[in-house]
């Protein structure tokens, strides 16, 4: 095991009394990020992000430091939009930063706007999380009080307003340029890039960065202690510390903060200061180390780090930081059939491979999860697969806009290659699958046979 | 009722101005008119596209795509149960089962008394608090079916007003930005340089030898 002493960096506030009061959060070194960071130059800030090395927490994992630098030079107004959007299915943490302590994203925003020279802010709270809403509000308010945001903050030259935004109930508006369609009071549909790049061309088409929640309640803690600080936590690409939710069978579903890079999904699955372990002493049968998006992994890879690079070299993704555990009761024809079902359901409908091919999905696996499946069904279903993300690789390919067509392809992908002959017997008949699968996390399970009888 | 009330149209207002482009305020808008009706009404939609300066279609175009607006009443709780793949591996499945049979309808319909509205959602961000609802927007994790029943129980004899309040309502703290303490909206086209940055310059690039 390697359980490691790191500070608990976005956490610490979680079990705090009031901990969300403007009160609390300054006897507890809040707004010394911001202060350390008027104190310096703005680029000085950005290099002291850029040392940090923070990926964002969003999904992508792109360096915040190096994406902020993408804003064309001169050309402003620029805007800061905060993805409070979090839905990709098995995450929650943003929603936990939000209303456990709203205060230190706001710090995060004001240092990230400082820095980029943002002269507006929006923060864009998923719709359906009354609480966060409130508790942002509420924060907002008593930091305008302060003297914290708007004019002249903290008697400096630096006024931003941070505006609270919130959404109505679309998974695709996380995306980050529908983000932006939804921002502009739109239907929620992602703009093609290029041109569309949100550095670039981005809200009323001026240079914007979207960055999430995680990633900004990071930036006080780095501007108080230094980038330098965070960097000597975690490993290769991965720095500082991250917040995972465990869910499914598990003993002790929980968000835990870990640290980044070195910790391993053996660690945070079966640690008891983590999960845990199995629920009821039983075998795991598979996990999704990244949320619904990512492809699955097994017990071969548990002692894998929780290390960006090498996830993403096992054809996986560390995505949104969620694990959602599998044990050896599940039944994968029914897992598989209600993520694909969400990407159906969530399609904003723009491209033909996704709109038509994520509900062509989710009927054959329908059927087949009903015992009404043809023994050509899997075929079908890969063949489908392979339109949407041509070769089945990792990274995707994509005929779609935006990820999400590719996204549903993960879980089908996983299942038919690990578990072949649940789906064989379910059909009732041997199944032959010849379209190539060609993902690391997909192949490197054990050979699956070509042909299983039922 | 269904344009907004003078209250809420002052409201508007305020909120309108935090933008450079009023049509940004819309969806804030659209939770605004359902948190006065219940739902969106065809005339609040008419209200709102004068108010930002488009077409009632535009505002129907942008209401349609979001799950939600709810363009015809609902019952007084929307009960929202998860059945995404954390909250299903915890049966999160059956417990929208039995929703179903307490609540004597099948998901995505309201009681006859209009007082519940059922609906099988996607994951809302508690997976580690499986299985999981929503009433009004407001989190019940980790609840039993015995949980279910008493909180339907309570629900129908009044509720818990102080905590769920009538569907349409989301946070009951609402933003305000003092008047003498705005930075103002950055409209494009009327914006430079911030003069944080001028004020700031970075130094030059050392000269390449
Ligand atoms: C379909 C889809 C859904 C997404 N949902 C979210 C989300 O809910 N929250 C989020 O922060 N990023 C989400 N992202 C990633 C964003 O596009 C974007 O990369 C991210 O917000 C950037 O922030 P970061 O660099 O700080 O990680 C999503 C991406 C896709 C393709
Ligand atoms: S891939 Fe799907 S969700 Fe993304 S733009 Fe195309 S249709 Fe919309
Ligand atoms: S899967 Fe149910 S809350 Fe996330």
């Amino acid at each position: 095991m390697t359980i490691t002493e790191a500070p608990r960096i976005v956490s610490s506030r979680f079990d705090v009394a009031d901990g969300h009061t403007i009160d609390v959060y300054e006897s507890t070194h809040g707004y010394e990020g911001l202060r350390a960071a008027l104190a310096k130059r703005p680029d000085e800030v950005v290099e002291e992000v850029k040392t940090a090395s923070l990926l964002g927490r969003g999904g992508a994992g792109f360096p915040a430091g190096v994406k902020w630098g993408f804003c064309p030079p001169g050309v402003w107004p620029r805007y800061l939009v905060v993805n409070g959007d979090e839905s990709e299915p098995g995450t929650y943490k943003d929603r936990l930063l939000m209303e456990r302590d709203p205060h230190q994203l706001i710090e995060g925003v004001l240092i990230a706007c400082y820095a980029i020279g943002c002269e507006q802010a929006f923060l864009y709270v998923r719709g359906e999380m009354a609480l966060a809403q409130e508790r942002i509000a509420a924060a907002l308010n008593e930091a305008y009080a302060k003297g914290y945001v708007g004019r002249n903050i903290m008697g400096s030259d630096f006024s931003v307003d941070v505006v609270l935004h919130w959404g109505a109930g679309a998974y695709i508006v996380g995306e980050e340029t529908a983000l932006i369609e939804s921002l502009e009071g739109n239907r929620g549909m992602p703009r093609l890039k290029p041109p569309f790049f949100p550095a670039a061309k981005g809200l009323y088409l001026q240079p914007t960065v979207v960055n999430n929640v995680e990633t900004l309640s990071n930036l006080p803690w780095i501007l108080r202690e230094g980038g330098a600080a965070f960097a000597e936590l975690g490993a290769e690409a991965s720095r500082g510390t991250r917040l995972f939710a465990v869910s499914g069978h598990v003993r002790q579903p929980g968000v835990y903060e870990v640290e980044f890079g070195v910790t391993t999904f053996r660690d945070l699955i079966y640690s008891p200061l983590y999960a845990g372990g199995i629920r009821d002493g039983n075998e795991i049968k598979a996990y999704i180390p990244g949320g619904s998006s990512a492809p699955w992994f097994f017990e071969e890879h548990l002692d894998l780090p929780l290390e960006k690079g090498v996830v993403d070299r096992a054809g996986s993704m560390l995505g949104s930081g969620a694990v959602v555990v599998f044990d050896e009761t599940t039944d994968v024809v029914k897992a598989a059939l209600r993520v694909v079902r969400f990407y159906a359901r969530e399609s904003c409908g723009k491209c033909t491979p996704c709109r038509e091919g994520t509900s062509w999905l989710e009927k054959i696996l329908e059927r087949i999860s009903d015992g009404l499946g043809r023994p050509s069904d899997l075929e079908l279903l890969v063949d489908v697969c392979d339109n949407i993300s041509p070769g089945i690789a990792w990274p995707p390919k994509q005929t779609t806009i935006c990820p999400l067509g590719p996204s549903a392809v993960s879980p089908i992908a996983s299942a038919v290659t690990r578990f072949r002959d649940e789906f064989a017997a379910r059909i009732g008949e041997p199944v032959t699958v010849s379209t190539p699968i060609t993902g690391g996390a997909y192949t490197a399970a054990p050979d699956a046979p070509a042909e299983v009888g039922a | 009722m269904s344009r907004l009330t003078p209250e809420n149209v002052t409201l508007a207002e305020e909120i309108i101005g935090r933008y450079p482009r009023p049509k940004s305020a819309l969806i804030p808008l659209l939770h605004l008119a359902q948190e006065q009706d219940g739902y969106v009404a065809d005339d609040a939609m008419e209200h709102l596209a004068e108010l930002v300066g488009v077409t009632p279609a535009e505002v129907l175009g942008t209401c349609s795509f979001y799950e939600m607006f709810k363009r015809e009443p609902v019952g007084t709780y929307v009960v929202n149960v998860c059945t995404n793949i954390s909250c299903q591996l915890l049966g999160g499945e059956e417990l929208l089962h039995h929703a179903e049979e307490r609540l004597g309808i099948r998901a995505g319909s309201t009681t006859a008394d209009g007082r519940f509205t059922l609906e099988d959602v996607e994951c809302i961000a508690a997976c580690t608090e499986a299985p999981c609802l929503q009433v009004n927007y407001r989190y019940f994790h980790r609840i039993t079916t015995d949980e279910f029943d008493a909180l339907v129980d309570e629900l129908a004899a009044g509720g818990r007003p102080d905590e769920i309040p009538p569907h349409g309502t989301l946070a009951r703290v609402r933003q305000h930005i003092p008047d003498d303490r705005a930075a103002g909206p950055a409209v494009p086209g009327e914006c430079g340089e911030p003069v944080w940055i001028t004020a700031r310059p970075a130094p030059a690039p050392e000269p390449r030898s």
